[in-house]
């Protein structure tokens, strides 16, 4: 009692300043306290939390898309850009016009069959290096995986470029290769100054598929392997035991057993590889050859080569989301039905 | 198991003998394989740096070998001077920009993420369902059909060639895959060790410092790989967004450089392995934990 009647007796002699600050603190806190009890009380916490996420998310990915929808539907091209001019509805014509374009339908083409090639080959190679590391010994799947998560890292731009030096036609060692085997091979002085870049795009994509095959199977290789440790190995016993050779109790145990991964797998492998625009950027030259268009390519150079048509751009870029998510459903729903989510 | 196949071998030991030497020949051949699949993946990086360390006339020969016999740093001076690329930029002009972008990209999403992640794995509320479901929605979206009218939002916003402006879009666009990840993560923090501390007396910051980022750092550091991966490679939206040259990340830097100078490899490949370096650095630093992280998050889904 003595003390705290002492206290006070400092705290006022020590000064209007510190004694302004001590009588100002209980309603501050009670201050915070109110916020919080606020909070508490209304459940706004998980709110809270999820504002600045959710502004990002909707300012960068929702709105934008929104927004592609919105153009595809209107005349949208340099003098709506500029501001001289408003935008006008357009019914579906970007869309008859996309449609009889014939450049659409060849980068439709090129777009389906790179990236049906890229799925079916990076899951092979993926599944293949999966497997290969789960039996190696930590050592060596140490190394392996080291090796491959360096072309992982390898940057896309970097990437490419690497390899359109490989295939170069002055110096690269794939013409230089090509140019000494021999005639039944194949082979022949004809490859030295073969050009796989510009000449159209099955040897552009040749490269492409190469390319993106080397820099995206060890994501598939890892995740592989992660499913593969958790099958147990008294599965496999077993199965030797009942004479079951490796082809066999991959089909019958390993693939049953992935099938939830390699369903996300593929679906993520659809999805990246109908949109490669980066490496086919690169390799075809920079939007130069428009007859190595991929859908990617096309509407890019629809939105921003001149003249610039917004309008148009849009609709490719919706006619493309609107195929992947046809794929997605279609194969999600193919895969329910043999029970795979069950 | 042991004492069983040590019996058998007691018994037969020839037949011992023949399965170990079956054994022995598997394991040379797995190794063979692992090895020849590293070498393969591993060469295009090789080529690389060795074409980056060849004078021209070594690199435009008629017979390529695979190290360079004269060795020469001329083109990595080059690319370092600013000669080679005919922009008068030293190449660390564009270091600089790629490495603010991706760091100051990396933070934002990281510390977003989190919030998010603890708000989905700890709370019960009535837009969680939704919140997950537009996470995995919103991924579906190809990145390149964004970049139109991305364009024109920044471009009103007068954001168009500026760095600042790309890191929301960077930290923006690695978010949905983040707090999926980190979900996992926050999920797998036991609530009662947070009870207790509270029950001690610990604040809620403390509890959030001292006992769930501790647990949840390895999921931290994946998130920041693919926050690092996707904002140090992106290439479109720097691509449209980008004009003015001192402006220019490390891959619009190398892209301009290769089409401008489309027969000067040398060079080409000194940029290209200055701007590698980096990324594969930092994944072979963080390799074991990125790995287990990424797989415990996406795995356990």
């Amino acid at each position: 009692m003595v003390d705290t009647v002492g206290d006070r007796q400092a705290t006022t002699a020590a000064g209007s300043g510190r004694a302004f600050r001590g009588r100002a603190r209980p309603p501050a806190a009670s201050r915070w306290q109110s916020v919080t009890t606020f909070i508490r009380r209304h459940k706004l916490a998980p709110y809270l939390l999820l504002v600045p996420s959710l502004a990002a998310i909707g300012l960068v990915l929702i709105w934008p898309t929104l927004q592609v929808g919105l153009y595809s539907f209107q005349n949208f091209g340099e003098a709506q850009i500029v501001g001289t001019q408003p935008a006008t509805w357009a019914g579906f014509s970007n869309f008859t016009t996309t449609l009889r374009d014939p450049e659409f339908w060849l980068s439709l083409r090129t777009t389906v069959v790179f990236a049906a090639t890229l799925v079916t080959l990076t899951m092979i190679t993926g599944t293949l290096v999966g497997l290969l590391l789960n039996r190696l010994g930590r050592r060596m799947a140490a190394f392996v995986s080291g090796a491959a998560l360096v072309a992982w890292a390898t940057p896309a731009v970097s990437a490419s470029v690497i390899f359109v030096w490989f295939f170069s036609p002055d110096g690269g060692i794939v013409n230089w290769a090509l140019a000494r085997l021999p005639h039944w091979l194949g082979g022949g002085a004809h490859w030295a100054q073969y050009n796989w870049a510009t000449t159209g795009p099955v040897p552009a994509y040749t490269i492409a598929t190469i390319l993106v095959v080397w820099q995206s199977f060890p994501f598939i290789a890892v995740t592989v392997l992660a499913g593969l440790k958790s099958i147990p190995s008294e599965l496999y016993e077993s199965a030797r035991v009942d004479g079951a050779g490796p082809w066999q109790s991959f089909r019958k145990i390993t693939y049953p057993m992935l099938k939830p991964i390699f369903l996300v797998l593929v679906l993520l492998s659809v999805i990246w590889d109908f949109n490669v625009f980066t490496q086919s950027y690169v390799i075809t030259g920079a939007l130069g050859n428009r007859d190595e268009y991929n859908m990617a390519l096309y509407s890019y150079s629809q939105a921003f080569l001149q003249p610039p048509q917004v309008g148009l751009g849009s609709a490719i870029a919706l006619i493309l989301t609107a195929i992947l998510m046809i794929i997605t459903i279609g194969y999600v729903r193919a895969n329910i039905k043999q029970g795979a989510l069950a | 198991m042991i004492g069983m196949s040590a019996r058998a071998g007691a018994v037969r030991p020839y037949s011992a003998r023949a399965s170990r030497r079956v054994k022995t020949t598997r394991k040379v051949a797995l190794n063979g394989a692992g090895l020849i699949v590293a070498l393969l993946v591993l060469f295009p990086i090789f080529w690389m740096v060795s074409t980056a360390f060849k004078p021209a006339t070594e690199i435009y020969t008629l017979t390529p070998h695979p190290l360079p016999a004269h060795p020469t740093v001329s083109n990595f001076d080059q690319v370092i001077n600013g000669q080679a690329a005919g922009l008068g930029l030293s190449f660390w002009t564009f270091f600089r920009n790629s490495l603010f972008l991706t760091l100051t990209a990396v933070l934002l999403a990281s510390a977003l993420s989190l919030l998010a992640a603890v708000a989905v794995a700890r709370f019960r509320f009535r837009l969680r369902t939704s919140f997950l479901i537009m996470l995995l929605v919103v991924q579906m979206v190809p990145a390149n059909a964004l970049v139109i009218p991305l364009f024109l939002d920044y471009r009103s916003l007068n954001l168009l060639d500026s760095l600042p402006g790309l890191v929301l879009l960077y930290a923006g666009l690695a978010l949905p895959v983040s707090i999926w990840l980190l979900r996992n993560f926050v999920a797998t923090v036991p609530k009662e060790l947070e009870e207790a501390a509270a029950l001690d007396g610990a604040s809620a910051a403390r509890i959030f410092w001292r006992i769930l980022f501790p647990l949840v750092w390895p999921g931290l550091v994946a998130v920041s790989t693919l926050a690092f991966i996707t904002a140090w490679n992106e290439f479109v939206f720097a691509l449209t967004f980008l004009s003015t040259q001192a402006h220019y990340t490390l891959p619009i830097y190398v892209q301009y450089f290769f089409s401008r100078n489309g027969a000067n490899w040398g060079s080409i490949m000194a940029a290209s392995t200055l701007y590698t370096i980096p990324p594969v650095v930092f994944f072979l630093i963080v390799q074991r934990r990125m790995v287990g992280g990424l797989v415990a998050g996406s795995v356990k889904g």
